[in-house]
């Protein structure tokens, strides 16, 4: 039975994981901003048999807060094994072209305020000697196009901060994965028109992410088709990347 | 996902707009579309056009699949609306509770089920699913709310139950669930001759068993008209020696197939074969519940072996002075066009009355089936059974419906009346434009 610790909890592909691994009741602390939502996603993994379920309210950009919360957690729950990152947002790259004080903030959000925790966690678990660290990033990371650079600049940001952490804590034996998921139909995207083959739910998205978390994996794309999908647009040359409207 | 939202018999084909609702207590997402009506969808397990709202909008209710809460010592299950019943036998399973009614398949959301007031093969010992529904939420466009229960806004429970999701939109319910021993049942199956001998075993069969349905070749003429199989069961009260395994989902059928595999030839063929696959007259087994309850869930995708153009199943139930005759005259028309399903279902409902103004089980005898749209004929065909079911004073159920006419529904419905001073103004669906034009 493991400890794990959500930050950004009330994300569908957070709550969904979270459902997964109530039902092997570990022990859960949830962390996010909006303490109703909270409030409704423990309750439903209690109900579904989860070790221990505590809440706790928090902006991925209480700075301050960060360094507390692993011991916060590890107190309310008797141990800490996991910690998994869930939040963020999907910025409107258009606002975000006409305005930096916009762009600003989505980097924040999705890239600073992520590294802030990884910063102290890392530190958390190292000392441990033990655990895990994962993150969801996206696919969006690995390549950037004009339809979302500044998502994908953050996402990209995160994967590389985390190739570092999972160099320097290899040997502390805390295993460090980056989580891509491809298209995933959530509030987040609900405004994407014309979902089609590629966009995939929630739960399903969830089943990958325990799978890749008990294999100790380092990189899962989510799910394993983006493997290949990515493996064809990075080798797409940059004079002729260039010119798509992707 | 445009795919997801279609019917489960793929038709009528309608396209709709998508809004989902992740959280309970936000408002409903009414003005996401505003000049659009809303109708909730759950898992689009419904046949016709009860879960469609062509050229309108749909409120995707799925993201709302959360417990609420599990009271595991008195068997109270409260969640959101968009939890499916198969999600609710994962959890209560091992904990020795069961669902109090269940239908053919696990995959229908709660909400659905509430709004179809879904039946089983225990009708005539426990009525419908809104019979063990303490109470839910209905929330209304205009950001209402109400809580209905058997004491509190009973007439909105009544309008709600079988309300076909046209008075609103139902957040979370709380449920009944009964206990189990074990995950398996007992099961008996045995074959029988004719029509006769069919309602002779259903007699004989209520007092013993819980559950109890039968299967029919629909294709069989003379006096072997309605021959078929009788299964009866219990839920077992000992753990077997050597359980049978859990079935997940095997062989489906994961692509669109361009024909009906459905036709006379395979029909008569597949149907001579099922009923002389037992040789036995009677065999008894032990079975786990997936395969009792829901033998067709373990074929993913079962629904495309009608091909492009779907299927319409049709769903009858009739009053018993009049039931033998007319299903004995529904079964010759049907073998005598040489049209229908692999499948036809037969059972008599039970006396327990169903909670809502628009239910459709009612003592009496239901008979089910699947016709290929892509048939000549077809829809023809159906509009006769339904003079026939008509005359008899039976009625058709709307959630497998894609093509009743107004003036049949107006007989088989006549309460629908009451239900329209409940409807929310801005909810509507392809099924109720369809049987009330002048609503439009």
């Amino acid at each position: 039975m493991k400890n794990v610790l959500i930050v950004g909890a009330t994300s569908a592909i957070a709550s969904a994981t979270a459902q997964l691994l109530a039902a092997r009741t570990d022990g859960l602390y949830l962390v996010a901003r909006n303490r109703e939502k909270l409030e409704a996603v423990a309750g439903d993994l209690s109900a579904r048999g989860a070790g221990k379920v505590q809440i706790c309210v928090m902006d991925a950009l209480e700075y301050d807060r960060h360094p507390r919360i692993f011991a916060e957690a590890e107190a309310a729950l008797g141990g800490l094994d996991t910690l998994l990152i869930a939040h963020g947002t999907l910025p409107n790259q258009e606002r975000c072209q006409e305005s930096f004080e916009l762009t600003m903030r989505e980097i924040e959000i999705n890239l600073l305020g992520t590294i802030s925790l990884l910063t102290h966690a890392a530190n958390y678990f190292e000392q441990k000697r033990s655990g895990e660290i994962v993150v969801i990033t996206s696919v969006a990371g690995e390549r950037g196009r004009q339809s979302n650079y500044v998502y994908g600049a953050a996402k990209g940001g995160v994967s590389l901060f985390l190739q570092g952490l999972r160099n320097r804590l290899d040997k502390s034996g805390v295993n460090v994965l980056d989580i891509k998921p491809g298209f995933v139909d959530t509030p987040m995207t609900a405004d994407f028109p014309n979902k089609g083959i590629l966009w995939s739910q929630p739960h399903r998205i969830a089943r990958h992410i325990i799978r890749a978390i008990d294999r100790r994996q380092d990189i899962a794309y989510v799910p394993w088709f983006w493997c290949f999908i990515m493996m064809a647009i990075r080798t797409i040359p940059e004079r002729l990347f260039k010119k798509l409207k992707l | 996902m445009g795919y997801r939202y279609r019917s489960w018999g793929r038709y009528p084909p309608a396209s709709q707009h998508i809004v989902s609702m992740s959280w309970r207590h936000e408002a409903l997402p009414a003005d996401r579309f505003p000049g659009l009506t809303l109708l909730p969808f759950g898992n689009g397990r419904s046949y016709g056009d009860v879960c469609l709202n062509d050229g309108g909008a749909l409120i995707d209710v799925r993201p709302l699949n959360r417990l609420v809460a599990f009271d595991a010592v008195g068997g109270r299950i409260t969640c959101e609306a968009g939890v499916l019943l198969s999600e609710i036998l994962e959890i209560a399973v091992p904990r020795g509770w069961f669902l109090t009614v269940t239908p053919g398949t696990q995959f229908v959301t709660v909400g659905g089920a509430i709004a179809n007031d879904v039946h089983g093969k225990n009708h005539h010992r426990a009525g419908s699913f809104g019979c063990h529904v303490y109470r839910f939420e209905l929330l209304r466009s205009d950001g209402s709310r109400l809580i209905c229960s058997a004491t509190e806004n009973q007439d909105w429970f009544r309008a709600t139950v079988g309300g076909l999701g046209l008075t609103g939109l139902i957040t979370w319910a709380e449920i009944q669930l009964k206990p189990i021993v074990t995950p398996f049942m007992e099961q008996e199956v045995i074959k029988f001759a004719g029509l006769d001998e069919f309602y002779t075993l259903s007699d004989e069969s209520d007092g013993g068993f819980e559950y109890t349905v039968a299967w029919v070749d629909c294709l069989a003429t003379g006096r072997h008209l309605g021959r078929g199989h009788f299964i009866r069961g219990n839920h077992s009260k000992v753990k077997p020696s050597r359980p049978g395994n859990d079935p997940k989902a095997r062989l489906g059928i994961p692509v669109d197939i361009p024909f009906s595999v459905v036709n006379r030839l395979s029909l008569k063929l597949f149907n001579w074969i099922y009923f002389h696959r037992q040789m036995r007259r009677t065999r008894a087994s032990t079975v786990h519940y997936a395969p009792f309850f829901y033998p067709l869930d373990s074929i993913p995708g079962w629904n495309r072996m009608y091909g492009p153009r779907g299927f319409v199943q049709y769903q009858c139930v009739i009053p018993h002075e009049n039931g033998r005759a007319a299903i004995q005259e529904i079964l010759t028309r049907i073998s005598r066009a040489k049209m229908g399903s692999f499948l036809a279902v037969l059972k008599v409902f039970g006396d327990t009355p169903s909670p809502g103004l628009l239910s459709f089980s009612s003592p009496g005898v239901t008979l089910a089936l699947d016709f290929p749209v892509a048939t000549a004929g077809t829809l023809g065909l159906l509009n006769e059974l339904d003079d026939i079911t008509c005359s008899a004073g039976g009625k058709v159920y709307p959630a497998k419906d894609a093509r009743m006419s107004a003036g049949h529904f107006e007989r088989y419905f006549p309460n629908w009346r009451q239900l329209v001073a409940y409807m929310d103004p801005r909810f509507s669906s392809g099924f109720w434009r369809r049987v009330r034009p002048d609503s439009l």
